[in-house]
């Protein structure tokens, strides 16, 4: 009985909680962040939107919010579970008088289930480093963002990362490539640009499927063994990546000839491997460190004072925490275009978030301003192009640390953008959408 | 011939490592006729609570995490941990769900899954963590350079640890007092409770020793994957080894283990190319199945007899 | 004095024989259909509606056919997620692939796929009983997702094998609001629950629970028992699969193989223990339990606790609280939360004057 009475309290709780939440004054910005901080990918959860709500509270510290708009923000636990994360999207929808206006569940399937929701409900949704890629055509999808790279940009510039090391595009002519891939969705989303760009250069792939979670890869290693591959390509998530480097040195694959992509690129990934790890590259959108002046701030002005998001100081700096100080920065500067066309110090709705998040542009200066220079590649979107970059930056771990080894690699744009429009086109039709025309939008 | 000698026997040492974690599932259905989904969430909270320990006691007496002492002593604070757990289950859990049916306390283990999971992550926080056992993770030197055999040196230590696990385990069954009150609870509750055998106290004993298995399966996986959170899936592995082996006997699960670990070695190279690979996550629960088809109660199960 | 039955005679077999026997039950459950058709979808909150009621409904429907296998013919299934993945993949493909086929033949169609397919799973069960054939149909849980994966013709060779439902049009009235997916929902729902509370009150209901409680005695008095367990399989998986095709298309909207994973079939499970074995009314309450207690806490941890101590220890909190929680109730009231409802009836009957 005691029980039931539990449950009323907690329903009742859950009742009252929208008249709650319009305490909120005018001068405060809401957002809705569906978190996940247990289960098999807390240690993802935990950094990122940690990384995201430490740099809303330095901006809150240090500025005073954006033109003195406070930024405030709910959370809502996803445990990365495809229901519970529908349950957050309209749990998190409307707080008090106002509506969420940017989602981003750092998480695929979430990504997946709430794709139609959020155009109907007018808001963006933001998908860095996951998702579907075609929803780079911003025409098709006006409302989804999967900014700065999508899965077939980062594959185009791993082949990209290849060649350069190889000393030249042609010279991957002949070299036999070997695709681990862990059997997820996310895992198969780079086949065709794989496929295509090893058309076009001559190089074959061999993929290799490991079953989920991926905590046991000796026969997939020993056929790699084999085979004689000339690198391996990891594609990875989770416990899959220590595992992967494990077995690939336990079966005398040389780590430095392997090259992961960003789920496999985080100290996570790496630090339960070991000396097996050495010199394995991976690659990534937010390189790790803290000597970017944007950390050192987090450091002086929330850490200082002991009001860290994180449970674990030491992970500020790691590459999950800087990909969430790289969500905020996007939020943040896109809060600010935003007020600087429909009102200074007044908070913005989804519709106005939108449109910010179309016309942003981050340049090297502006990143420098910041605090952010190489934590993050410059940022141009457009109408069309919901993407804005599409660089990756290489980085190898050095058995403490991760260390660049490469610039900023642009993608094979004409291949990846031609099967994006292919693809958002197939989508279109299947779903009767009339693509916008972007040359109408201002 | 030499890659399928290196597929079989990789396999075989890996089903070891499997029949490791199927063990403490064998211990608590045994003596008390639970299958405890929890045991993988054993396996990580153990792994979790020995690496935080070793770093805490490191920190605090300026040592190496890696120096012996601190090893030990990170080792006997886990396993009064594991006791105060098989503790707590005992008096609050089992105690208390006396006579449901199995399918309650088997439900009842997966809300102590959870429990254990937010109590572990929520503790020591949800860092990955990796874990050195000073055994180095390199192909067997000799086997390699005479027969071009790649077997790992990691996983034939973790077998011969499993191995001894078992032989110790057997023993204590065998020729201690525990281990024959342990028996008799097994054979039927009733009749060990009315020869005055503490039926609660056998109960911490079992989910204690179960909870020690765990701790060895949690350090050898964990130094094989790191200790995370993906520790717990450790007993999807286990659990067509605890159905191929029969859910009551020991060595079920070494010979099951055994079986398992080969075929879907064999399976994922030699038929995972013709199907689109990734088979493991199936293969050796169909396995399981098609031998189930042949022997209901798995190979060394106890034969169940229906009275009407 | 309200709940009294005294004063009403039951003068025919029919009148006996009803679903509720009792005058002032059929009252509550008229009043409640009417509430749940007429006044929720106006009175609810988008976020109810589509977060809370839909879901809730789907949910009931599959532990309603996971109640149909292990609360009446006793056949313990752990692969309900995957006769979901089932339902919801076949009538996808139906709706794609066969040109103007109506959105309900589409979702019958699913459940039927589900239901040969849960009958090939099931025959295993003629020969392996208890916790082995539990683990037996892990076997089909695991295999089927990994095929909904592995093979692109299954999600329309989408790179990712996640497919997205298509618009749900029934004689040229499209729903598309989340209130009239809900009564789409309700009304499906709704429908199967009689016809299962029928179901288990015919001769093929009570052969289920005779195998249930033990199918040697069951064979012995002229139960065939191939055919009995065949059919639980089978309309429960029936079941699981029309659950399967409404929680992609009028829950989610997009579904992937994965997102029908082992967690979920587990979830089932727990609505039917915490709800009630072998009870309609179990079902129901045990979806609303189950989903609803980790989002209540949720909301709690975030807005009091959650103040209190850090957003990641609140999480863990939450997780600790729903497994202590699980655990409690099945200590307290093993037989669920139907159970409680039958309590609660029987003290109502004697209330004020319990002696």
């Amino acid at each position: 009985m005691k029980l039931k009475k539990a449950w009323l309290t907690a329903m009742a709780v859950a009742t009252v909680w929208g008249a709650a939440g319009s305490a909120a004054q005018a001068a405060e910005q809401y957002i809705g962040l569906p978190s996940y901080r247990v289960g098999s990918y807390a240690a993802g959860g935990t950094g990122v939107f940690g990384g995201w709500i430490d740099y809303m509270k330095l901006i809150n510290e240090r500025d005073g919010g954006v033109n003195g708009v406070k930024l405030v923000w709910q959370e809502c636990e996803t445990e990365y579970n495809n229901a519970r994360g529908v349950e957050c999207y309209e749990r998190l929808k409307q707080h008090g008088e106002q509506q969420n206006v940017l989602f981003a569940p750092v998480s695929t399937g979430i990504t997946f289930a709430v794709f139609e929701r959020v155009a109907q409900d007018k808001i963006p949704l933001l998908s860095i480093g996951i998702g579907r890629s075609d929803t780079a055509d911003g025409r098709v999808f006006p409302w989804v963002f999967p900014m700065i790279a999508t899965y077939w940009s980062q594959a185009s510039a791993i082949v990209g990362y290849l060649g350069q090391r190889e000393g030249g595009m042609d010279k991957l002519k002949g070299k036999k490539i070997a695709v681990l891939y862990l059997d997820f969705a996310p895992g198969k989303e780079p086949f065709p640009v794989l496929d295509r760009l090893a058309q076009k250069w001559g190089f074959t792939t061999e993929k290799i499927a490991v079953a989920m979670p991926g905590n046991e890869q000796q026969a997939q290693w020993l056929q790699i063994r084999q085979m004689r591959p000339d690198y391996v390509i990891l594609l990875t998530y989770g416990v899959s990546n220590p595992t992967a480097l494990k077995t690939a040195a336990r079966t005398g694959f040389p780590a430095d000839r392997i090259v992961g992509w960003w789920w496999a690129g985080a100290e996570e990934d790496v630090v339960p491997a070991g000396e097996a790890a050495k010199g394995f590259v991976a690659g990534a959108f937010d390189p790790a460190g803290t000597d970017f002046p944007v950390i050192q701030d987090i450091q002086k002005y929330v850490y200082a004072k002991g009001q860290g998001d994180m449970q674990d100081p030491k992970r500020v700096g790691s590459v999950y925490y800087n990909r969430g100080v790289g969500h905020g920065i996007i939020y943040v500067e896109a809060l600010r275009l935003a007020q600087e066309k429909f009102g200074k110090g007044k908070p913005v709705t989804g519709e106005q978030m939108r449109w910010a998040l179309e016309n942003l542009k981050l340049d090297e200066k502006r990143l420098e301003a910041i605090g952010a220079k190489g934590l993050m590649p410059t940022l141009a979107l457009s109408c069309a192009d919901h993407e804005g970059s599409g660089r990756v930056r290489f980085q190898q771990w050095d058995g403490e640390k991760w260390v660049p080894v490469s610039d900023w690699i642009e993608p094979d744009r004409e291949l990846v953008r031609s099967l994006v429009e292919e693809s958002a086109a197939a989508y279109a039709k299947e779903k009767g959408i009339t693509p916008r025309d972007c040359s109408k939008e201002q | 011939m030499q890659f399928f000698l290196e597929v079989f026997i990789g396999g075989l040492l890996a089903g070891m490592l499997y029949a490791l974690v199927a063990l403490g599932f064998v211990l608590i259905f045994k003596a008390s006729g639970v299958l405890n989904f929890a045991q993988g969430a054993m396996v990580f909270f153990a792994a979790l609570t020995f690496v935080g320990f070793s770093d805490r006691l490191a920190r605090w007496f300026g040592a190496s995490p890696d120096a012996s002492p601190v090893f030990w002593a990170a080792l006997a604070l886990t396993a009064a941990a594991m006791v105060l757990l098989a503790w707590v289950v005992e008096r609050f859990m089992l105690r208390k769900l006396v006579n449901q049916p199995a399918i309650t306390l088997f439900m009842a283990t997966i809300g102590l899954s959870y429990l254990i999971e937010g109590v572990a992550q929520g503790t020591w926080g949800a860092a990955v963590h990796g874990l050195d056992l000073g055994i180095a993770d390199e192909p067997v030197m000799w086997l390699l350079e005479r027969y071009n055999l790649m077997i790992s040196k990691f996983d034939l230590s973790a077998a011969v640890v499993a191995g001894v696990l078992v032989a110790v385990l057997a023993l204590f069954f065998q020729y201690t007092k525990v281990g024959r009150a342990l028996r008799a609870v097994a054979d039927d509750h009733q009749a060990a409770l009315s020869v005055g055998i503490p039926l609660q106290r056998i109960w911490v004993i079992v989910w204690a020793v179960a909870g020690f298995v765990a701790i060895v399966a949690g350090l050898v996986w964990g130094a094989r994957n790191g200790v995370q959170f993906a520790l717990t899936y450790t007993a999807l592995k286990a659990l067509p080894v605890l159905i191929l082996g029969g859910l009551t006997s020991v060595p079920g699960a070494i010979v099951g283990g055994l079986i398992i670990g080969a075929s879907e070695k064999l399976a994922e190279v030699y038929l995972g190319p013709y199907v689109g690979g990734g088979i493991d996550s199936w293969f050796p629960y169909v396995l399981a199945l098609v031998f189930l088809l042949i022997r209901p109660e798995g190979l060394f199960g106890e034969k169940h007899i229906d009275r009407v | 004095m309200i709940y009294r039955e005294a004063g009403q005679f039951k003068a025919s077999y029919e009148e006996d024989q009803q679903i509720f026997p009792i005058k002032q039950d059929r009252i509550v459950m008229a009043a409640l259909v009417v509430a749940a058709f007429f006044v929720a979808p106006f009175v609810a909150s988008e976020y109810w509606l589509q977060a809370v009621l839909t879901p809730v409904l789907v949910f009931a429907l599959a532990a309603l056919g996971l109640n149909i296998l292990t609360g009446y013919a006793g056949q313990l299934s752990l692969g309900t997620g995957a006769f979901m993945a089932v339902g919801a993949y076949a009538t996808y493909n139906f709706l794609l692939r066969l040109d103007g086929l109506p959105f309900l033949a589409g979702l019958v169609l699913g459940g039927l796929s589900a239901a040969a397919v849960g009958v090939v799973f099931g025959l295993p069960s003629l020969r392996i009983k208890g916790f082995y054939l539990a683990m037996a149909t892990l076997a089909a849980q695991f295999f089927i997702v990994w095929a909904l994966t592995k093979f692109p013709w299954f999600s329309n060779y989408s790179s990712s094998g996640i497919i997205s439902a298509q618009r749900i049009e029934i004689l040229g009235f499209a729903f598309d609001t989340p209130a009239r997916k809900y009564l789409l929902t309700l009304a499906i729902v709704s429908l199967l629950a009689l016809a299962a509370k029928n179901l288990a009150r015919t001769n093929t209901g009570r052969s289920w629970m005779a195998v249930r409680d033990m199918d040697v005695a069951a064979e012995v008095i002229g139960i065939p028992l191939m055919k009995t367990k065949l059919l639980a399989f089978a309309v429960s998986s029936f079941y699981c699969g029309i659950a399967g095709g409404l929680y992609a298309y009028t829950y989610l909207g997009t579904v992937e193989p994965d997102g029908f994973g082992l967690d979920l079939s587990f979830k089932i499970l727990f609505m039917i223990i915490i709800g009630g074995m072998g009870s309609v009314l179990g079902a129901f309450l045990g979806a609303a339990f189950i989903l609803l207690l980790p989002v209540g806490l949720n909301v709690l941890m975030h807005t009091s606790v959650g103040v209190l101590v850090p957003a990641t220890l609140a999480s863990n909190l939450e997780l600790i609280v729903f497994g202590v929680l699980i655990v409690f109730f099945l200590i307290v009231e093993p037989h669920g939360l139907t159970r409680l409802w039958q309590i609660g009836k029987e003290k109502l009957r004697l209330w004020p004057f319990p002696h």
